[in-house]
C-alpha cells in the first residue's frame, strides 16, 4: 500500500534560518531517505517553493479565475512530501514519525487511492 | 520546469462526480492523463483516499503524538495531485484549467524546487 | 439623484475615459500618470456631482480636474527649469480642449499604436489596449487571461513604464510603416475577441468579446481608409453572430455544421457582409479580409442550404500562403473533407502532425477525431477524441466529446 507524507512546517522560520543550519535540515532529510530506501519503502520525494508562488485555479459563478498565492492560508504550509511504501496506517505512521520534518513541524499521512493508478 | 497541481474538492462532491466507483477513473481524468502523457508533461499523478483515512504525526522532544484526520480541517479537502514538466508557470496553469476537477474544486498550482537534480 | 450621477459618470467613462487618458497621456507618455489623475477626476466628480449638479459638458470638467492633479504631480517631479516651460505649454493646451470638448482631439489611434508598439510583449498588448482605452481593470483583465491579477497588475505597470522609458511615441506611423504596425494592433483586439469567444459559459468572456469589438468599430471609424480594420470588425461579427447556436438550450456544445441557422444573429451577419464589401473595394487583401470572406462563405448555408467548402479551401490556401500557420493548415484540410473527401483531408492534416505546437491544441484533436471517425479509422479516432476531451477546459465541450468517443465504442 502507498502512502503520502505531507510535509508541512512555517515557511518563515525555514526562510529566516541561516543556510548552513538549513542545509544541516537537508541533510537530515537525505539520510531520511536513504533509510527509507533501504528499508525498500522509498517511492519518491520532492520539496515545493514557498507558498507565495503558487497560484490557485477555480471556477466562480461560471468562470474559471486565477489567483495568487496557495488554497489555503494556515500555520504551517505544506511545503514537501514523501511516498512510501507501507504494509499498512500503522507502518506508515511509524515511518513518518521517523522523519525528521516531524520535529519541526507536522506530517499529515494519507492512503493512497488503491487501482487508481494514472501515472 | 516541474510543478505539482493540487487538487481540493468538496469530497462528497468528488464522490458524486466520480460516479461513486472510487476505483476507476473518470472518463474526463482518464483522458486528461493520456493528453498530459501525449503532450510529455506527465511526471506522476495520484488519488488520494479521503480525508477521514488521514493521521496526522509529529514529534515533541521525543515523543510521537498521532491525531486522527488531516493537518488542516479545510471547506474542500486535498483529494490528489500531479506532477507536471512544462515551459512556464502560463504552460502549467493552462493545463491546471484543464483538470476535470477545475469544473467543481479547486486546483493549486506550485513550483517544485529542483534540488535532487532529478 | 445619486444613481442618476453614477450612470452619467459610468456613461462618460464609457464614453470618454481611453480619449481622456490618451489626450491627457500624449504629451508626457506617462499613461500610468494619467491614469491616476483621471482616477481621482473621476473620484471627485462622484463626490460634487450629486451636490452641484451634473455640467453641461461633463468631458470637459474631468479634463480641467484631471490637468490639475497631473501638472501638480509633475511639478513635484521635475527641475523648476525645465519644468515650467513644459508644463505651461500643457496646461495651456489644455486649457484650450477643456474650455470646448468637441476640441479634446482624439488621439486614441496614437495610443492604441503605443501599445501595441514592436518594443511592447507581444501578450501584453492586447491587455494594455482594454486597459487604458477601456478602462477595464487589472482584475477583469486577468480573469480572461488566465493569469492571476497581481501578475497582470504587474506585467501591466511595467510595459507602461517601457512606453514610457523607452520614448515609444504617441503617434499614427507613417505610410510606409502603417500596415504593419497597424496589424500588431489589429492583432491585439482579434486576441481579446478570441478570448471572449473560447471561454463559453464565462460571463465575463461575452464581455470581452464586445470590448474588443467596440475596440474594432473604434479602429475602423478612425481609420476609414484601412480595410484590414474593416476587414477584422466585419470577421468578429460573423462569428459573434453564431455566438448563441453554440449551445442547445439544455446548455449542451453543438458542432458548427450543425447548427440551428435560425439563431443567427441576421443584423450582425448583414453589417459583416456590407462592411466585407467596402473593405475588398478598398484593396489590397490582408489577412483579416480573407478570414471575414471565409466566414461569409460559410454563412452562404443560410441561403443555400451549404456552406461554399470550394470557396473555402480557395481562401485558406491564400491565408496559409500569407501566414504559413499550422491553425489555417488545420481549418483548409477541415474544408478539404468536404471537396475532395476525408482521405485527402487526412493527408493533409499529417502534414502537420508532428508540428510540436499541435501537441496540447484543442482544436487539432478534435478535428482530426471527427476526420478519423468520419474515415473510419475507428483507432485513430479514438485515440484523438480521448486527447481532445483531455485537453478541454469547457464542460460542454468535453462531455459532447466523450458522447461522439463513446458511439466509436458502440458502433
Amino acid at each position: 500500500m502507498k502512502y503520502l507524507l505531507m510535509l508541512y512546517a512555517e515557511e518563515k522560520v525555514g526562510m529566516a534560518m541561516p543556510p548552513e543550519q538549513m542545509a544541516g535540515f537537508m541533510a537530515q532529510l537525505a539520510a531520511y531517505q536513504d533509510t527509507l530506501n533501504k528499508a525498500g519503502a522509498f517511492v519518491t520525494t520532492a520539496a515545493l517553493q514557498p507558498t507565495h508562488s503558487a497560484k490557485t485555479i477555480s471556477k466562480a459563478d461560471g468562470e474559471l479565475k486565477v489567483h495568487d498565492g496557495p488554497y489555503t492560508e494556515t500555520r504551517e504550509q505544506f511545503g514537501g512530501y514523501f511516498i512510501i511504501e507501507a504494509a499498512d496506517m500503522n507502518a506508515a505512521i511509524d515511518l513518518a514519525a521517523q522523519c525528521p520534518a516531524a520535529t519541526w513541524g507536522n506530517i499529515e499521512v494519507r492512503p493512497y487511492n488503491a487501482g487508481y493508478a494514472p501515472g | 520546469m516541474k510543478f505539482m497541481l493540487l487538487i481540493h474538492s468538496t469530497e462528497p462532491a468528488v464522490i458524486e462526480n466520480t460516479r461513486a466507483d472510487a476505483g476507476v477513473m473518470s472518463p474526463e481524468y482518464a483522458a486528461y492523463n493520456d493528453a498530459l502523457i501525449k503532450a510529455g508533461a506527465m511526471l506522476a499523478g495520484d488519488r488520494l483516499q479521503p480525508t477521514t483515512t488521514a493521521a496526522s504525526v509529529r514529534v515533541r522532544d521525543g515523543k510521537t503524538e498521532v491525531l486522527d484526520g488531516p493537518y488542516a480541517e479545510t471547506k474542500e479537502q486535498f483529494g490528489g495531485y500531479y506532477l507536471i514538466d512544462v515551459a512556464d508557470i502560463d504552460t502549467a496553469v493552462q493545463w491546471a484549467a484543464r483538470c476535470p476537477s477545475a469544473q467543481f474544486g479547486t486546483v493549486e498550482v506550485r513550483p517544485i524546487w529542483n534540488t535532487r537534480g532529478d | 439623484m445619486t444613481n442618476e450621477v453614477r450612470q452619467t459618470a459610468e456613461r462618460v467613462a464609457r464614453d470618454s475615459y481611453g480619449r481622456l487618458v490618451a489626450f491627457l497621456a500624449a504629451r508626457t507618455r506617462d499613461v500610468a500618470g494619467a491614469e491616476d489623475a483621471l482616477a481621482e477626476a473621476f473620484a471627485s466628480a462622484l463626490k460634487s456631482w450629486p451636490v452641484d449638479g451634473v455640467p453641461t459638458n461633463p468631458d470637459a470638467w474631468l479634463l480641467t480636474v484631471a490637468r490639475r492633479r497631473q501638472t501638480d504631480a509633475i511639478r513635484r517631479r521635475q527641475t523648476r527649469t525645465t519644468g515650467e516651460v513644459h508644463i505651461q505649454l500643457m496646461t495651456e493646451e489644455l486649457e484650450q480642449a477643456a474650455a470646448n470638448s468637441d476640441a479634446i482631439p482624439d488621439r486614441r489611434l496614437a495610443l492604441m499604436f503605443a501599445c501595441a508598439h514592436p518594443d511592447i510583449e507581444r501578450g501584453m498588448r492586447a491587455p494594455l489596449i482594454l486597459q487604458t482605452i477601456l478602462g477595464m481593470t487589472a482584475v477583469e483583465i486577468a480573469a480572461a487571461f488566465l493569469i492571476p491579477p497581481a501578475t497582470m497588475g504587474q506585467r501591466l505597470v511595467r510595459a507602461k513604464a517601457r512606453i514610457k522609458d523607452t520614448g515609444i511615441a504617441f503617434a499614427i506611423p507613417e505610410r510606409e510603416e502603417l500596415p504593419l504596425r497597424l496589424d500588431a494592433v489589429l492583432e491585439a483586439i482579434y486576441a481579446a475577441y478570441a478570448k471572449g469567444w473560447t471561454e463559453i459559459g464565462d460571463s465575463n468572456a461575452d464581455r470581452l468579446a464586445d470590448e474588443a469589438i467596440w475596440l474594432g468599430r473604434l479602429v475602423a471609424s478612425l481609420l476609414p481608409g484601412e480595410p484590414e480594420a474593416k476587414g477584422l470588425l466585419a470577421l468578429m461579427l460573423y462569428t459573434e453572430a453564431r455566438r448563441a447556436a453554440r449551445r442547445c438550450e439544455d446548455g449542451a456544445y453543438v458542432p458548427f455544421d450543425q447548427q440551428d441557422i435560425a439563431i443567427w444573429d441576421e443584423q450582425q451577419i448583414v453589417a459583416a457582409e456590407a462592411l466585407l464589401r467596402q473593405a475588398n473595394k478598398a484593396g489590397p487583401t490582408g489577412r483579416y479580409q480573407i478570414e471575414a470572406a471565409i466566414q461569409s462563405a460559410h454563412v452562404a448555408r443560410r441561403v443555400s442550404g451549404r456552406a461554399n467548402w470550394e470557396a473555402v479551401v480557395g481562401l485558406y490556401d491564400v491565408l496559409l500562403s500569407l501566414t504559413q500557420s499550422p491553425v489555417v493548415a488545420l481549418n483548409r484540410a477541415v474544408a478539404l473533407a468536404e471537396t475532395q473527401g476525408l482521405e485527402a483531408a487526412l493527408a493533409s492534416l499529417a502534414v502537420i502532425a508532428d508540428d510540436k505546437r499541435m501537441a496540447d491544441y484543442q482544436p487539432y484533436w478534435a478535428a482530426r477525431a471527427n476526420l478519423a471517425a468520419r474515415a473510419g479509422r475507428r483507432d485513430e479516432a479514438y485515440e484523438a477524441m480521448t486527447l481532445a476531451v483531455g485537453l478541454a477546459t469547457d464542460d460542454a465541450v468535453r462531455q459532447y466529446l466523450i458522447g461522439q468517443r463513446w458511439l466509436l465504442q458502440d458502433g
